[in-house]
């Protein structure tokens, strides 16, 4: 069948039944601008929890001390299982599954005095892997600790951008604030950089905007802890963190003295895991978006069949032509099959359009909430678009599909004298 | 070309069963030039369709160029229609949306000739029936006469050897009719067997061979009796 026939077919029907064919494309549009929405906001969603998520620190798991719970090698439960310095290149060592992997002091109540102002706050005695795995990003006009501070055992501060604002104002540029001397404890420190804003879902000691963070090395010259707050670590395989979480439980129990299987030996936070569920969870809410969306699309898909119907009745003759002709059974269905996947292409087609259309729009809109930097803003992707030509193709055929085999399944003789 | 033996064709509404054919016994053979005849009701559509293999008799034996025909399968009926048989309608039966051109060109689409093949066919069928100058034209841009001559080129389109005609100048004025019934003339004349449904005397005068029905049955059939040859004279 020529395409110019196929159009013209479709045009002499457009005349005919204007409002009903209008009314069926404006179903279509609506039906698949609905799902691209409603699977455009769980997108967003998605990508903005995932966003908020890595403010924490990709990828990373979060190693504190703790107690055993279980006897093991003489030793009695109850027995409490510290965090040391060494323990950082132990498992570095013992652990090659382990990318990356760094320390933290926490101590809290901390005076910090820049000017006039004082308040109190806590400070971080941190390494440089912090920056990656952290997220401690510096603005453009600092820097984070490096490893010639740690040597030197500098008396160097990075600012969380919150705890900036609060020490300097937020009026003053974080350029004109590197290079400031602000006091802990009536110490003088340098400030080196202050922490680029992020979103931060979750943490373990307060949010990284109100951080001071200064060297370990400094922070042990200082207040002389024996053992670390914390360690952090990142798996090489991000798949495989259970496995590594099972092996440093191997090695740290090793070296301590405590049976690898106690869970309560040392806590731990895997935010890999945490990320996997959470990212399970928005699958889940995109997929309810998406039925809810192809319901909406199913009903307009009926209102296809129903017009195909209503055109197979009015085209009765014309099949019954085509038949005495020669036409076989399947170039029938085929035709009316392609007429409805027509229909519902070009509704879906426009529906499309203007679904990007708005979500394009609305991310140009100067709108800052905090809502939207908690929900994301709408995002149509190459895989929406996939998803719903997907079923639009299916809903079209299907709702061509059964006028299409009535059809061909017309009587010839029975047709051609259809008035 | 065509062996029908105690054909009947029944219809059922319902409860109600209804025999158009009720026995037809009946021979054509090749490059014949038939007119068949009766009152309404007598079973002539009927008969024709049988004959084009657009509908299938309830009993008795069909044979079509030696084909079988009950045995046939739709698609292999689909493909006589499509090769060996030409449909004339009394109301033309022409695609509305689509050009002359088009209208002639569906046949040979169905038959899976290429584009050029297919063009070259259409010009020539056309010119044949002496449209070529309205292959752009729809049928509501044409008269009654011309949209009968692009259903008689659609029909001849991939050069079936039987044409059927039912009722083709019955929509038409007298000139126009009389047009149409030379072009069929001619086509019986050429070597196509030419089966025409009428209640014109005047055309069935012009046939070679008369067949009459009756309550679904042949009343008569001059075709062993006074025929006309190709002149017009007795054969």
């Amino acid at each position: 069948m020529k395409p110019s026939v196929l159009y013209n077919v479709f045009a002499r029907d457009f005349k005919r039944q204007r409002k009903r064919m209008i009314l069926t494309l404006v179903a279509i549009l609506w039906g698949t601008m609905s799902i691209m929405l409603l699977l455009a906001f769980g997108e967003g969603m998605k990508t903005q929890f995932s966003r908020n998520l890595k403010g924490l620190g990709e990828g990373i798991v979060i190693l504190w001390g703790g107690q055993t719970s279980k006897p093991f090698a003489g030793f009695g439960k109850g027995r409490h299982i510290p965090l040391r310095v060494e323990d950082i290149e132990y498992l570095r060592s013992q652990v090659p599954e382990i990318e990356t992997v760094a320390g933290e002091y926490i101590r809290w109540g901390i005076r910090f005095r820049a000017g006039k102002t004082l308040i109190a706050e806590r400070v971080d005695g941190i390494y440089p892997e912090y920056e990656s795995l952290r997220s401690f990003i510096p603005d453009s006009s600092g820097r984070m600790i490096n490893q010639l501070d740690m040597d030197q055992r500098r008396r160097v501060v990075f600012l969380g951008w919150t705890l900036k604002e609060r020490l300097f104002g937020p009026e003053m540029p974080v350029a004109e604030v590197v290079g400031k001397t602000i006091y802990m404890q009536d110490i003088p420190f340098t400030v080196i950089g202050v922490m680029r804003p992020k979103i931060q879902m979750g943490s373990y000691q307060g949010e990284d905007k109100d951080v001071a963070a200064i060297p370990a090395t400094t922070f042990h010259a200082l207040f002389g802890d024996p053992w670390l707050d914390n360690i952090i670590y990142r798996p090489r395989d991000l798949t495989a963190n259970k496995a590594v979480e099972k092996r440093v439980f191997e090695v740290m129990g090793a070296k301590y003295k405590f049976d690898p299987t106690d869970e309560k030996a040392l806590s731990t936070w895997d935010v890999v895991e945490q990320s996997r569920v959470t990212n399970n969870m928005f699958l889940g809410i995109q997929i309810f978006l998406g039925i809810i969306g192809a319901l909406t699309l199913l009903i307009a898909a009926v209102g296809v069949a129903n017009i195909m119907y209503v055109s197979i009745r009015e085209r009765t003759r014309e099949i019954g032509v085509k038949m005495a002709v020669g036409a076989r059974k399947i170039y029938i269905l085929t035709q009316f099959v392609m007429e409805a996947l027509g229909i519902t292409f070009f509704g879906g087609l426009l529906g499309m359009s203007v679904a990007y259309i708005l979500t394009e729009a609305f991310k140009r809109v100067p709108i800052q909430s905090d809502v939207l930097d908690f929900m994301g803003r709408p995002t149509v992707s190459l895989e929406i678009g996939i998803i719903v030509t997907v079923i639009l193709g299916m809903l079209g055929f299907m709702s061509g599909l059964f006028p299409a085999m009535k059809a061909a399944s017309i009587n010839p003789t029975e047709a051609l004298r259809y008035e | 070309m065509i062996e029908m033996k105690k054909i009947i064709k029944s219809y059922r509404t319902g409860a109600v069963s209804f025999d158009a054919l009720r026995g037809i016994d009946l021979t054509v053979g090749d490059n014949e030039f038939i007119a068949i005849v009766g009152p309404s009701g007598s079973g002539k559509s009927t008969l024709m369709n049988l004959v084009g293999c657009l509908d299938t008799p309830t009993d008795g034996e069909y044979r079509l160029e030696g084909k079988q025909v009950e045995a046939l399968s739709p698609n292999q009926l689909a493909e006589i229609r499509n090769g060996m048989v030409g449909f004339v309608f009394q109301a033309f039966n022409l695609l509305p949306y689509a050009t002359a051109f088009e209208n002639v060109e569906l046949p040979l689409i169905y038959a899976g000739l290429r584009g050029k093949d297919r063009r070259r066919r259409v010009t020539d069928l056309l010119c044949q029936v002496g449209l070529a100058d309205k292959a752009a034209n729809r049928p509501t841009e044409m008269s009654g006469g011309e949209m009968q001559r692009v259903a008689i080129a659609r029909a001849l389109a991939n050069n079936p050897r039987l044409i059927l005609a039912d009722e083709p100048t019955g929509n038409l004025d007298s000139v126009s009719g009389g047009e149409i019934i030379n072009i069929f003339v001619d086509l019986w004349q050429t070597g196509h067997t030419v089966i025409v449904i009428t209640h014109d005397q005047n055309i069935a005068r012009r046939c070679q061979r008369v067949i009459k029905l009756k309550d679904g049955l042949i009343d008569t059939d001059n075709g062993n009796g006074h025929r006309l040859d190709k002149t017009g004279g007795n054969a």
